[in-house]
């Protein structure tokens, strides 16, 4: 009897389980052994690697790069610890600092409610942060009204400044995306043809290539007593080349309304603007809603870029704290400030990509009949 | 129709002829004093002519030049907004307005001076293209270099300079250029390249960073003549005037011995050259649009250009470079300024 | 008296072309155009005005002038008495370099990766994920960043250069490849491939009218291979081997000779094709996914063998699903390519828009012509793509 049901256990208990579902997905075959085997190494190896790098040889306390100049030595952490306020902030004065964190309490504010779905209101969420929260924020953040001091822009910097460049770029890009993404699909010819030719221009050259033109030709633009703070002409250039990309996704969401909602709100006598405002745009930046996170997404990335036109977003201050700090020079500061950047941005990037999947299937599972 | 047309005609006028008035240009030191502060522009980073130091306050002797200016015109030399420009940036941020004088070791040259709108005033540092190498390669002239590969920065005169040298000896070498300049510093202690070049002056500042200063030379052969210098705008006499005759009172003040310790005890020297040069006699102030004791404000708030040189780049600095050909003239080096008369 | 007050019929009427859709269309495209139009020529009269002001000279002349500088990767002849046209197309030709080879590898690799992430062992599908999670999340400019110096670090230093075998050198100054010397015969050589080529292609269009039209499977690819391989070989064998290498040999500073790849365009091309090659995986992947599941059952119900399945039923098909964003991915790698000059390998942008409007300052010119090299490249890819996609569009019934 015991014999019976020990055996039993042994053919259908969870380890009888584990093995067989490891036969089936990792040991199947030779040449799945094989590969199951290669991987488990690679994975052996990197984690080891990684870790030894990251915790057992790293160096976690000292005061410059000498501490970090040992032979064999991992991560060089001091230097992040160090610099964690510049690479958060910026040259943003420290006693001003309180200002961006309230601004960041702000944005969550209105943003955490929007996200979650249950959350009733969304209208009036998205009335505060598009209108009233920049107006607050940039108030607050570059002071010279009340008692605030002024912060010049060349002070903004690090992951402040890659939420500024990024937030601004998609909330600018917005209306001009939903006017060129309209414009793209009037009937008035010449309409059409401007808003394609735009579009097709901005998503033909690379971002640098915007950049650059900001940068240097905007100057050139003005009259000549007239001039451009540099970080609102990169703010332009960002505004302008996500406002084609973001055209493009809602064209998507009006292609996907049928058709009779427009023919529908025609039939009622609505004119273009109301039939647009109340109709055809809710339904259709609602279908683009990940697209629209996506857009945002690769926009943050982007952002990057505005250190080759002498901006100093996190991925600019991490480089130039490793190549002119001199007094962290090691050989693992490098490595270890762009450790540090990459994790902040994948951070940032991944938990927005899992949002976006998150929306798409609950978005979608409304649809489905 | 016809009144839609003659309505929009006449808005397409009314701005062409906006624009044009708005050409209309009003001196430079109007704008600065109304605006309340100068603004220069400056290097990034480079160490001992303009760099930040950890609580962002400008330090070099570029940035003291531009102290010098905003003490001549405010008597205050904290009037100075620093905007930091990289080397492609320099040049279209004065010809577009947004700084009033660009202080940044930029080498004057013909072109720059005629064909792009910029006016040099004078020489404060007299410069060379050098090369910075390892100690242990052992090389003694620039021409050893053949085959080597150079690490330098991109929009400089020393890519050309090197592309000059190495193409008349019929010898070739490997350009590795970049845009910034702690990028090129960055790899060639990386060891990406044999040799990292750059004005001689910034091989010192630079050599600094390296994992191990020691271990490199600065070959004593120089390649080109690389004047640096403070531009302003073409167009602005009175502004050029002013910018210039900052120059030689910091140098003229060395000349006769007045410093910033000693400066208030010399207002009342029986020299008449130092009386006309700290306006205890004479209104020289008043053909560059200020008060007379611009140069007394000068030596006052920056010091003469011995004592600029000295605490920035000279002794008593990390770079700790020998003053040779930036001495006075009656010590044997090239600066020689026009006297105050 | 008739009522002459407003909503009479006498007014509407006099009014009735300003409410007609018809000619508020037309008057918006007016407004538009001028508007438009007057924002240009506010703009050219400034720019004018301001290049005027500042000296600068305008117009394309200064692509005449002698550039002045050395480029460190130039595939077409130049020198530093080149001028600066020359200097584009030496941009030009590096770039369009890293954007073939990216494609391909990324294409490579991206579908590599993708068919892993289905894979039904476990441990190689959740790696696929990891590798897409983290790379499809960081920038591409941190990620291009990291490589260089990396590289930098890794590969030895000249004088403690790693020799693989064929005698390729490995350096952090390049990657030196023994570089092919012509010798005469090679010609005829190439001409004999050319050939085996155009039979190569005879034969699968053959192949192709056969299957279709008995069902036969003929192994087109294999004789296409063998007829382009064996002639040329026979040919180059019996011309006695007319080809030798230059080999690179150690100099005073670097290795001399031979084919050098710079670690720029090395991080360069690692960094595109790991980066583009996780987007292309996430594309490959649903579109595999986008294959009705019915297909595959029935394919194997017909006894074909997995392998089968996957190459004659399920990528077919999915390629459709796959092309139009695969387009996408392309035309972002080529335009990518521009971050070289965050490290200092010269493509257009680095060279052109970067030393040239230095040297120049003739930035409106620069930056059109860059501006306009782009477009034309993302337009061809565009059409050649679109031209794939019609073929291999569903012909719906």
């Amino acid at each position: 009897m015991a014999n019976e049901a020990h055996s039993k256990w042994m053919d259908t208990g969870p380890i009888a389980r584990s093995v067989d579902w490891l036969r089936a997905n990792l040991f199947s075959s030779w040449g799945n052994t094989v590969l199951t085997l290669i991987c488990l190494a690679i994975v052996w190896y990197v984690i080891v690697g990684f870790a030894d790098w990251a915790i057992f040889s790293a160096v976690f306390a000292g005061s410059d790069g000498s501490a970090c100049n040992k032979p064999d030595a991992g991560a060089c952490w001091p230097f992040v610890t160090h610099k964690l306020g510049l690479f958060m902030y910026g040259r943003y004065p420290d006693p001003e600092r309180w200002r961006i964190n309230l601004t960041y309490v702000l944005a969550l504010a209105g943003l955490v409610p929007l996200m979650i779905p249950r959350v009733p209101g969304k209208l009036w969420l998205s009335i505060y942060l598009l209108t009233v929260f920049p107006i607050i924020g940039f108030i607050l953040v570059r002071g010279g009204v009340f008692w605030l001091p002024h912060i010049p822009t060349e002070l903004w910097g690090g992951l402040f400044l890659t939420l500024v460049v990024a937030s601004v770029g998609i909330v600018a890009s917005f209306p001009i995306g939903i006017l060129l993404a309209l414009g793209r699909r009037s009937e008035l010819p010449i309409v059409r043809w401007v808003c394609i030719g735009f579009i097709e221009v901005v998503r033909g050259v690379p971002l640098v290539t915007v950049l650059f033109m900001a940068s240097v030709m905007l100057p050139l633009f003005l009259p000549p007593e007239v001039t451009f703070d540099k970080l609102l002409r990169a703010l332009i250039g960002v505004a302008l080349f996500s406002a084609a990309y973001l055209a493009e996704v809602i064209r998507g969401g009006l292609q996907g309304i049928p058709r009779g909602q427009y023919e529908a709100a025609d039939a009622l006598g609505l004119s273009y603007a109301q039939k647009m405002v109340f109709i055809v745009l809710p339904q259709a930046l609602k279908l683009v809603i990940p697209g629209i996170v996506n857009s945002f997404i690769a926009l943050f990335k982007d952002t990057s870029l505005v250190l080759i036109i002498g901006l100093f977003d996190l991925l600019g201050i991490v480089q130039q704290s490793i190549s002119s700090d001199a007094k962290w020079f090691s050989p693992q500061t490098a490595a270890t400030g762009y450790f540090f950047a990459g994790v902040i941005f994948w951070i940032f990037c991944f938990s927005m990509s899992r949002y976006s999947a998150f929306l798409e299937r609950r978005l979608a599972g409304g649809e489905r009949r | 129709m016809r009144h839609a047309t003659q309505i929009l005609t006449a808005a397409a006028l009314g701005l062409i002829a906006v624009a044009i008035a708005s050409q209309a240009q009003s001196s430079t030191l109007d704008a600065v004093k109304k605006r309340g502060d100068l603004r220069c522009g400056v290097n990034i980073g480079l160490a001992g002519f303009s760099a930040p130091d950890d609580k962002g306050e400008w330090t070099g002797l570029d940035v003291d030049f531009c102290r010098a200016v905003a003490s001549a015109i405010f008597k205050d030399p904290t009037k100075v907004k620093f905007v930091p420009l990289s080397a492609k940036e320099r040049f279209t941020a004065l010809q577009s307005g947004e700084i009033d004088l660009l202080s940044r070791n930029t080498t004057w040259t013909m072109s720059r001076g005629t064909q792009q709108g910029l006016a040099f005033v004078g020489v404060t540092y007299y410069d060379g293209q050098g090369f910075l190498v390892k100690k242990s390669l052992d090389l003694k002239s620039v021409a050893q270099l053949a085959g080597a590969s150079i690490c330098m920065q991109t929009g400089t005169t020393n890519e050309l300079n090197v592309a000059d040298y190495f193409r008349t000896r019929s010898l070739t070498y490997n350009p590795v250029v970049f845009e910034k300049n702690e990028e090129a510093v960055s790899a060639f202690n990386l060891g990406r390249c044999d040799a990292y070049t750059t004005d001689a002056s910034g091989l010192y500042a630079q050599r600094i960073k390296l994992a191990d200063p020691s271990a490199y030379v600065v070959l004593s052969e120089i390649i080109s003549k690389e004047p640096l210098g403070p531009a302003v705008r073409q167009g602005d006499d009175q502004w050029a005037n002013l910018v210039q005759w900052t120059l030689f009172a910091w140098l003229n003040a060395e000349g006769l011995g007045v410093t910033q310790e000693n400066v208030d005890e010399k207002i009342n020297s029986g020299n008449p050259e130092i009386r006309r040069l700290l306006g205890t006699e004479g209104e020289y102030g008043l053909g560059i649009g200020l008060d007379n004791d611009w140069a007394y404000q000068i030596v006052k708030n920056v010091g003469n250009y011995g004592q600029s040189f000295e605490r920035n780049v000279g002794k008593g600095s990390r770079l700790n470079i020998a003053r040779d050909q930036n001495k006075l003239w009656k010590d044997g080096g090239l600066h020689y300024a026009p006297p105050i008369r | 008296m008739a009522n002459t007050r407003n909503g009479s019929p006498q007014e509407t009427q006099s009014f009735a072309w300003l409410y007609d859709p018809r000619t508020r269309g037309i008057l918006l495209q007016i407004a538009l155009l001028v508007g438009v139009a007057a924002f240009f020529i506010e703009i050219g009269l400034n720019t004018a005005a301001n290049l005027n002001a500042q000296n600068i000279a305008t117009g394309f002349g200064f692509l005449d002038r002698t550039a002045g500088f050395d480029i460190s990767q130039t595939l077409v002849p130049y020198k530093s008495t080149s001028t600066y046209g020359q200097v584009f197309w030496v941009g030009l030709t590096n770039t369009l370099l890293v954007a073939v080879i990216g494609i391909v590898l990324a294409s490579v690799l991206g579908f590599v990766i993708g068919l892993a992430r289905l894979s039904s062992n476990w441990m190689v599908a959740r790696l696929g994920t990891v590798y897409v999670e983290i790379i499809r999340n960081v920038p591409l400019l941190l990620q291009l960043l990291a490589w260089y110096f990396t590289l930098l670090i890794v590969l030895p230093s000249p004088d403690a250069a790693l020799e693989l075998p064929l005698g390729i050198g490995v350096t952090n100054r390049g990657v030196y490849l023994p570089a092919p010397v012509w010798q005469p015969g090679l010609g005829a050589v190439l001409i004999t491939a050319l050939a085996g080529i155009a039979g190569a292609v005879a034969i699968g269009i053959w192949a192709k009218r056969k299957r279709i039209a008995t069902g036969e499977q003929v192994p087109a690819f294999w004789y296409g291979l063998a007829l382009i391989v064996m002639p040329a070989l026979v040919v180059f064998l019996a011309l006695g081997a007319p080809i030798s290498f230059e080999y690179p040999t150690p100099g005073r500073f670097n290795l001399d000779g031979g084919i050098v790849l710079l670690p720029e365009l090395i991080a360069l091309l690692l960094g595109l094709t790991l980066y583009t090659a996780a987007f292309i995986a996430e594309i490959v992947r649903s579109g595999i996914e986008a294959v009705p599941r019915g297909q595959k059952e029935a394919a194997a119900a017909l006894g074909l063998h997995p392998w089968q399945v996957q190459r004659l039923v399920v990528i077919p098909q999915a390629m459709r699903v796959i092309i139009p964003p695969l387009t996408n991915q392309y035309l972002n790698l080529t335009k990518n390519s521009s971050l070289a000059v965050a490290i200092g390998y010269p493509d257009l942008v680095s060279v052109f828009a970067g030393t040239v409007l230095n040297q120049t300052n003739q930035a409106v010119e620069v930056i059109l012509i860059t501006m306009g090299v782009y477009l034309a490249i993302s337009l061809l890819t565009a059409l050649l793509m679109n031209w794939f996609n019609a073929r291999m569009a569903l012909v719906e019934r």
